[in-house]
């Protein structure tokens, strides 16, 4: 007997993405965002969650992928962090998908940094592939650039 | 009795915080009765709250309570009766006593049980001290009487009951009893005389705790002068029993009083209930969220045309508002709260440092925010800790620099525009900023050619440093080189400054600004590059709109860096949209009207360039997520009515990005803030404060005018000078101004300056009239107090006075006018009048 995970999918730059269940708090349409000047790339801006404010972080800036055509707006991933709640701006929401956690491996070296840095594996589907992320680092801004700065020096 | 608490849990709740509310004022009572020892008031007081306890607690069962408030109450029914004299000895005893009892409500309060130290020496050393001086006045076998009640509480009960039967007795006697006295071998009821013990049964009756208690006291003394007049004539055995019979009968109408007392506070409880300060915090957020709904709807209201929506919405404005002002109430208290404390802890202090001090307050009813309550309650007492430790010197110190041996601290709270202001003064040694740059360069703390180019006022901040200590040695009050730092993060952390100023051999001010609430502000909403910013009002000074034709005028460059001329002063600007890296193009062009939001950051104020000034608003401030935490222009963000996100700037730091805080206006703020504390030093004038204008007239003559009396300072090209019947005119905001030159006026033999390109116009208006003053340059703004100390006997001038040290002549407005055109202001001039003399 194999265990299965939940994951809710999404699409970026082409890629099927996961995220635990248990970690999403809901997804939204796009919200018009407040930008935030002065900060960091990624950051996209803030949207009114029902009263909370909430800082939504655009996954394509944040994998380094080219920018997203503007026809075409973002979904709001919104997910749970340990610095409460954050919205991922991803291109397209997928199915929820359960697979078994045998299909589960790690993600393969030659894949690019910035990808294996944010992601934690892959699972072989049928005809694709899904790459799980890793929330916490993909919410935050800290790690990833922090490394950047230390491999300058 | 037993420790059966557990059915009476929500009893023993309501007695800890009550007796922890009592002990609260027994501490400040204590400090109090320490300067007044005469106060039969403030004994009673006292007296009355440790028998309360007492009462309570045998109530309860909590025998240790018990025994410590027994001997307590015994100490102070003795002083209150002046068999004893209060020393300092007995008021650090009692003041034990209190911190013992604090400590058992504690335990009792975490676990339900008294604490298992044993305070027997504590006794020990309050029944000693009961001993000790009464021994000199009374016979020993007093002094134990009160430690056999001690021992066994049983027997106290019991002799409650005898003391019960015997007063029955003796308010039966009907014979006045001082003849009774004169015989030594008289039963023991007629020591006390009946008429008394009347008015006492009539008296318990009554609703009037007070009453009762000042015969009780009078009752007392007169036993006690009773007792004295006849010691001589009694036995030991004799004096003994009437001791006896006093306590009791003192015992039972104090049980009397105390269950007066009860129902009174019972009464007072009908007008107030304890609420849990959660709930309080839940409705506070709840509120905020109904202000944001509410704000919500006005905006669709204005686009509404019904007239019933209109008139609802409008009163669930009103309503929202008044409801969240009734709840911000609820979490208000009184800086008295923390400040109450503050007594004891300087007395603590100033005995164990070997130092005087006393303590003055000012401004105790201010009334904040209990979350910032709490959040400066540390912080302030460590100021007051630093300032007596290092502060105040010694007594012998203090009478060889020719200062009174007792040091005196201040503290003074204020309102200031939804700020509070709190002062810590000290009339100690000051700090030595010479000294602070050394040790602080000592602990590696600044590197030498910081230390050589630095301020002395931030020579002084440097106390804030972490890991600061000037303190040669650690003492057990201070000096650990923890503190001052944390003192500034703790203020920071509520959003308020601290400030330190010091005058060596003067004392110590230390300045704390700390914003009234924290959740909802009001908060002005601009627009930059389409994007709205709320900016926090109370930073916010004015607002100043530069219509298109003057645009060019007002705005100056110095090296590419704008400037505008406010009022003859420069302030700098700080374009917003650059500030925040917007993009330029987004600016709308159509107007040429420049806006500016003048700001204070920190003292100094500056200009802030925004597209549009857009609307005040009542604003709920929501933090902004740990990634935007570095970025320091943006204090948080909250959400606007139409439901959309928007950033609250932080005024402060949007002035350190741009570089407007810097050390040559750090120097000009020294001296202001310096000023306002040597003026209460010589108090005596301080009604005569008055901003005034300096000005220069002819080459020489400086001269000022009260800064209210001048509607505008003006510059004019000397070309556009036009002569009308014979006199010297201009064309000013349509109207004709008619010029004076003062300098022809006030000196006029005095060779005439030459011509300059451009003239200074002070504008004097008074209804339609106006009239300008030509000066050759304005000097400064000065807020000054003006004594004139050398009247004139000269046209035009009132008198002079010494002012920024130079000696300056005070302009006589009226006067002038008066000679050059009586009839200009003919009608109103007369009242004026009498109020610029009255100056």
């Amino acid at each position: 007997m194999s265990q299965c995970k939940q994951f809710c999918t999404f699409f970026l730059d082409g890629m099927l993405f996961g995220i635990e269940v248990l970690k999403v708090q809901e997804v939204i349409r796009y919200q018009e965002m407040t930008i935030v000047p002065l900060a960091p790339k990624i950051i996209k801006g803030l949207i009114n969650l029902r009263g909370q404010i909430v800082t939504a972080i655009d996954l394509r800036q944040r994998f380094k992928f080219s920018e997203r055509f503007s026809h075409q707006p973002p979904m709001n991933v919104v997910v749970r962090t340990e610095d409460g709640a954050v919205s991922l701006l991803v291109d397209e929401i997928g199915d929820v998908l359960e697979v078994k956690e045998e299909k589960f491996e790690p993600v393969p070296e030659t894949i690019s940094e910035i990808i294996r840095d944010l992601t934690k594996g892959v699972y072989k589907l049928k005809d694709k592939l899904l790459l799980v992320l890793e929330t916490e680092k993909a919410a935050s801004i800290d790690s990833f650039q922090d490394r950047l700065v230390k491999k300058g020096k | 009795m037993g420790y059966n608490v557990m059915s009476n849990e929500e009893m023993v709740k309501e007695f800890l915080i009550e007796s922890n509310e009592n002990l609260t004022r027994l501490d400040q009572e204590m400090v109090e009765l320490e300067q007044n020892p005469d106060n039969i008031a403030l004994l009673s007081s006292i007296f009355r709250t440790i028998h309360t306890i007492k009462g309570t607690c045998v109530f309860f069962g909590f025998s240790k309570l018990e025994a410590l408030t027994h001997i307590g109450e015994n100490l102070l029914s003795r002083l209150r009766d002046r068999c004893l004299q209060l020393t300092p000895e007995i008021t650090s005893g009692l003041l034990s006593m209190v911190d013992a009892i604090r400590q058992i409500l504690f335990s009792i309060e975490i676990e339900g049980k008294e604490i298992d130290t044993d305070f027997s020496e504590l006794i020990e050393r309050l029944t000693k001290l009961n001993k000790e001086q009464t021994t000199n006045k009374e016979p020993k076998s007093l002094n134990q009487q009160p430690e056999s009640y001690n021992k066994d509480p049983q027997i106290l009960s019991q002799q409650l009951e005898l003391s019960s039967k015997d007063s029955q007795v003796l308010s039966k006697d009907p014979e006045p009893s001082n003849k009774e006295l004169q015989n030594p071998k008289e039963t023991r009821r007629s020591v006390v005389p009946s008429n008394k013990t009347e008015a006492l049964s009539d008296f318990v009756s009554s609703n009037n705790k007070t009453e009762i208690l000042q015969m009780l006291s009078g009752f007392n003394l007169d036993i006690e002068q009773a007792n004295r007049s006849n010691s001589t004539f009694y036995t030991e055995s004799t004096q003994e029993t009437i001791d006896l019979n006093k306590l009791q009968t003192e015992n039972r109408s104090l049980t009397q009083v105390l269950s007066e007392n009860t129902r009174n506070t019972q009464n007072l409880s009908d007008n107030s209930i304890r609420v849990d300060v959660s709930l309080l915090d839940k409705l506070m957020n709840l509120v905020g969220e109904l202000v944001l709904a509410r704000n919500q709807i006005l905006q669709f209201t204005a686009t509404q045309s019904d007239s019933a929506f209109i008139a609802t919405s409008q009163r669930l404005n009103l309503i929202t508002s008044e409801l969240q002002e009734g709840v911000m109430k609820t979490r208000m208290q009184p800086i008295a709260n923390i400040w109450n404390k503050f007594p004891r802890v300087v007395r603590d202090l100033a005995v164990l440092c070997g130092k005087q001090v006393h303590i003055e307050m000012e401004g105790k009813e201010t009334e904040l925010d209990k979350t910032i309550i709490e959040a400066i309650k540390d912080p302030l007492t460590h100021i007051l800790r630093n300032a007596i430790d290092h502060g105040i010197e010694l007594p012998q110190v203090r009478q060889a620099l020719g200062k009174s041996p007792e040091g005196c601290i201040f503290l003074r709270a204020s309102h200031e525009g939804g700020q509070v202001n709190i002062e810590i003064s000290d009339d100690g040694g000051g700090i030595n900023s010479e000294q602070v740059k050394q040790k602080a360069l000592k602990n590696g703390l600044i590197t030498p050619e910081q230390a050589a180019c630095i301020s002395e006022r931030e020579a002084t901040n440097l106390i804030f440093l972490p890991g600061f200590s000037t303190s040669e040695k650690i003492t057990n009050v201070s000096g650990r080189g923890v503190g001052m730092d944390v003192v500034k993060t703790n203020i920071e952390k509520i959003g308020g400054l601290v400030d330190v100023q010091s005058k060596l051999g003067n004392g110590t001010t230390i300045k704390i600004k700390i914003p009234l609430t924290l959740a909802i502000i009001p908060a002005l909403i601009v627009t930059t590059a389409q994007e709205r910013y709320a900016i926090p009002q109370i930073s916010l000074l004015e607002l100043v709109r530069l219509e298109s034709d003057s645009t060019n005028l007002g705005i100056e460059l110095i090296h590419n860096t704008p400037f505008y001329r406010l009022r003859g002063n420069l302030l700098p600007l700080v374009y917003l949209n650059r500030e925040l890296m917007l993009n330029e193009a987004n600016l709308s062009h159509k107007s040429n009207a420049i806006n500016i939001v003048v700001l204070q950051a920190d003292e100094r104020s500056f200009g802030l360039v925004v597209d549009e000034i857009n609307d005040t608003e009542e604003i709920v401030v929501k933090p902004l997520s740990k990634h935007l935490k570095g970025i320091s222009c943006f204090a948080g963000a909250t959400i606007m009515g139409d439901g959309k996100v928007a950033l609250i700037l932080d005024v402060l730091g949007i002035a350190q990005n741009a570089n407007v805080i810097s050390e040559v206006r750090d120097r000009a703020l020294t001296d202001k803030l310096t000023k306002p504390l040597e003026h209460s030093e010589h108090s005596e004038h301080s009604e005569n404060y008055q901003t005034l204008l300096l000005f220069r007239v002819g080459k020489t003559g400086r001269i000022a005018m009260p800064l209210s009396m001048v509607a505008r300072l003006e510059e004019f090209p000397s070309t556009s000078i036009e002569t009308a019947m014979d006199e010297e005119v201009i064309q000013y905001r349509g109207q004709i101004l008619r010029l004076i030159r003062l300098s022809k006026l006030l000196y006029p033999n005095a060779p005439s300056l030459p011509e300059q390109e451009v003239i200074e116009v002070i504008v004097y208006a008074e209804q339609d009239h106006s009239i300008g003053f030509v000066v050759d340059s304005i000097i400064d703004i000065v807020e000054e107090n003006l004594v004139i100390q050398h009247r004139s006997h000269r046209q035009g001038i009132l008198g002079s006075a010494i002012i920024h040290q130079h000696v300056t002549d005070i302009l006589d407005v009226h006067n002038i006018i008066d000679r050059v055109d009586p009839h200009c202001f003919e009608p109103v001039i007369s009242n004026k009048d009498i109020s610029y003399v009255s100056m």
